[in-house]
């Protein structure tokens, strides 16, 4: 927008205080919270800033009530990891299928697109009513077998990398597709025949044609698949158990936590976000750089 | 958007063989909406007709529950209101409706500066992504940073104090139906700017030329070419935004202060009273409600593509 010299169309002017509004409206808050995360130990919720201090965030590591933040932190990185890998593999995958023959493709288009716009809140409860119905059964059988030792120890089924990861999976991976869709649509099938051609097997042509071709976006599929799962609350909620995910804990926290702790909390995760949309960009311009010295 | 992925499909030869071993790639990927959306939602369905008491579900097929939900729904209350089930489905209507109105204007107008006032290439994938950050960011963090701002000591209180705008706190700024919109708009009109700005990219610049040199005002253009051709972003966005609305019960309990009513937050509270069968009756009427939504809204498209 620097350029401006050059007379621009009428309506521009307008648009472009909504659009610097819009920008402020989305971002304004989030750096209130930012700096009042650094709020000084007599400070609260609102301003004034009493001070700079890290007294907020040492509250945080030692845990807020009940609540012990840092296991939580560490289910959902650990979490957010596999739904990340798990994203990236089996959208990468499917879509190569969609790129065939693939009879029936198109009711699994329309269960993936379904999948996205139900209310996460009928998908969490489908999940949790799945596993409870699991566990009834699996108690059941367990008892008519009379493995009663097993059936002591048998607690349930939900679990975070059971129902957790089914729900997120269900969350992420509509994305992945429709990017692979977005991708492989300005896909030129050329160098795959060329490849061919030349004797690759299809592994090779994989491997040497297509990944590099589609690598940024192949990590950007990543980046959707951990910060979508790193903030889920909706479709976790009533598909995790006994244990919570940090978002979860942090939606519970609203309405007990009092001091700026929160804010810290919400630093801390929006960095975790931030670096990982950092990373991203990084990883996605160095394979973008590799593959232009290839093919260029 | 069928047609997207069957024109992406490589020429190859198709054999029984090669759609075998396309369903093995796919195989994965199927395997998961089938084990945790589709026989899910099958047993929602199911567990909807079920009986329960305090223990246990009882396998049978009653309509209890759905009766449960409607009870007294037939006439109006002793004050004039409607029955509860009733008015909740109408507050969150009205949320939809109010957010999605919203949403679409504002969603629209940063779509269409994003699409046709900014030239340079770069400069609009950098305010594009600009606008899309926020939504690999916590929605609760986005949610409780209206706190400092909104609440009774907040800034806007605080401002306006100041200024000798008001005497007394405003009250209704945060943990209301105000704060509830505000974090809908704030939270989700992404979803409306990336479908419509992708619309909008794909309008042949060459009839915005032909429009004017017709003789089309401004407003002529963007009424008669820019919005009909923006259509397929606008339904995507709107289907998007109404359905998260129709079915939250995160925002509107953190933003509400946990005291506004809505349909998620009943299926979310009956279900962690274990009350399934209430609670699966609850979702299959919202699905049926959204459902309609969708279809009402996609004929929309189809009609006016007829026409």
């Amino acid at each position: 927008m620097a350029h401006t010299t050059e007379s621009r169309a009428p309506g521009f002017w307008p648009l472009a205080a909504v659009f610097a509004l819009f920008v402020l409206f989305m971002y304004g808050p989030m750096f209130v919270i930012f700096v009042l995360s650094f709020q000084g130990p007599e400070g609260g919720l609102t301003f004034p800033l009493r001070g700079l201090s890290l007294h907020w965030f040492r509250q945080l590591a030692e845990g807020l009530g009940t609540v012990d933040i840092g296991a939580a932190f560490l289910r959902s990185l650990m979490l957010g990891g596999v739904v990340m890998l798990l994203t990236v593999l089996l959208s990468v995958l499917a879509g190569l299928a969609f790129r065939k023959k693939l009879s029936g493709g198109n009711a699994l288009f329309y269960v993936t697109v379904a999948s996205l716009i139900m209310p996460s809140i009928i998908v969490s409860l489908g999940i949790g009513l799945q596993f409870r119905l699991l566990d009834g059964g699996l108690k059941w059988l367990l008892e008519a077998v009379g493995a009663t030792s097993t059936l002591e120890e048998y607690g349930t089924a939900l679990g975070l990398f059971t129902s957790a990861l089914g729900a997120h999976l269900t969350w992420t991976l509509p994305f992945g597709l429709l990017i692979m869709f977005a991708v492989f649509n300005r896909f030129n099938p050329a160098y795959e025949e060329a490849a061919r051609d030349l004797g690759a097997t299809p592994w090779q042509t994989f491997r040497h044609v297509v990944l590099p071709l589609i690598g940024p976006s192949v990590v950007g599929i990543g980046m959707f698949g951990f910060t979508l799962s790193w903030d889920e609350i909706a479709r976790t909620s009533q598909a995790i158990g006994d244990v919570n995910t940090l978002p979860l804990e942090l939606q519970g926290l609203t309405s007990t936590v009092t001091t700026p702790a929160i804010y810290a909390l919400g630093t801390v995760t929006t960095v975790v976000s931030f670096a990982v949309i950092g990373i991203t960009v990084g990883l996605a311009m160095l394979l973008g750089r590799h593959k232009k010295g290839h093919t260029g | 958007m069928s047609s997207t992925f069957t024109s992406i499909a490589a020429p190859v030869a198709d054999s029984p063989n090669r759609t075998l071993h396309a369903w093995w790639q796919a195989a994965p990927f199927t395997l998961v909406f089938v084990l945790f959306f589709l026989i899910p939602l099958g047993l929602i369905v199911m567990v909807s007709f079920w009986d329960f008491n305090e223990y246990e579900l009882l396998p049978a097929f009653t309509l209890r529950n759905y009766f449960a939900i409607f009870e007294g729904c037939a006439t109006l209350t002793e004050h004039g209101d409607f029955c509860v089930s009733l008015s909740t489905y109408l507050s969150t209507l009205k949320f939809s409706l109010l957010v999605w109105g919203i949403t679409l204007v504002l969603g629209f107008a940063v779509a269409y500066f994003l699409a046709f006032h900014v030239r340079s290439p770069g400069m609009q994938t950098a305010l594009f992504i600009l606008c899309t950050v926020p939504f690999w960011t916590s929605n609760v963090i986005r949610m409780i940073s209206w706190v400092p701002l909104l609440g009774r000591n907040g800034l806007v209180n605080q401002s306006l104090q100041g200024v000798g705008l008001i005497d007394e706190p405003i009250e209704w700024l945060l943990f209301s139906d105000f704060s509830v919109v505000l974090a809908f708009v704030h939270l989700y009109t992404m979803f409306m700017i990336v479908p419509i700005f992708n619309s909008m990219m794909r309008i042949d610049r060459s009839l915005l030329e032909a429009a004017s040199d017709a003789g089309a005002s401004g407003w002529q253009t963007l009424w008669n070419v820019i919005v009909p051709l923006s259509k397929t972003g606008i339904i995507i966005g709107s289907i998007f935004v109404i359905t998260i609305v129709m079915g939250d019960f995160v925002t509107i309990g953190v933003m509400g202060g946990q005291q506004i009513a809505s349909v998620g937050k009943i299926i979310q509270v009956q279900t962690s009273y274990l009350q399934f069968p209430l609670a699966a009756a609850n979702a299959v009427i919202l699905l049926s409600v959204v459902l309609m939504i969708i279809w009402g809204l996609t004929r929309l498209v189809d009609i006016r593509k007829e026409l």
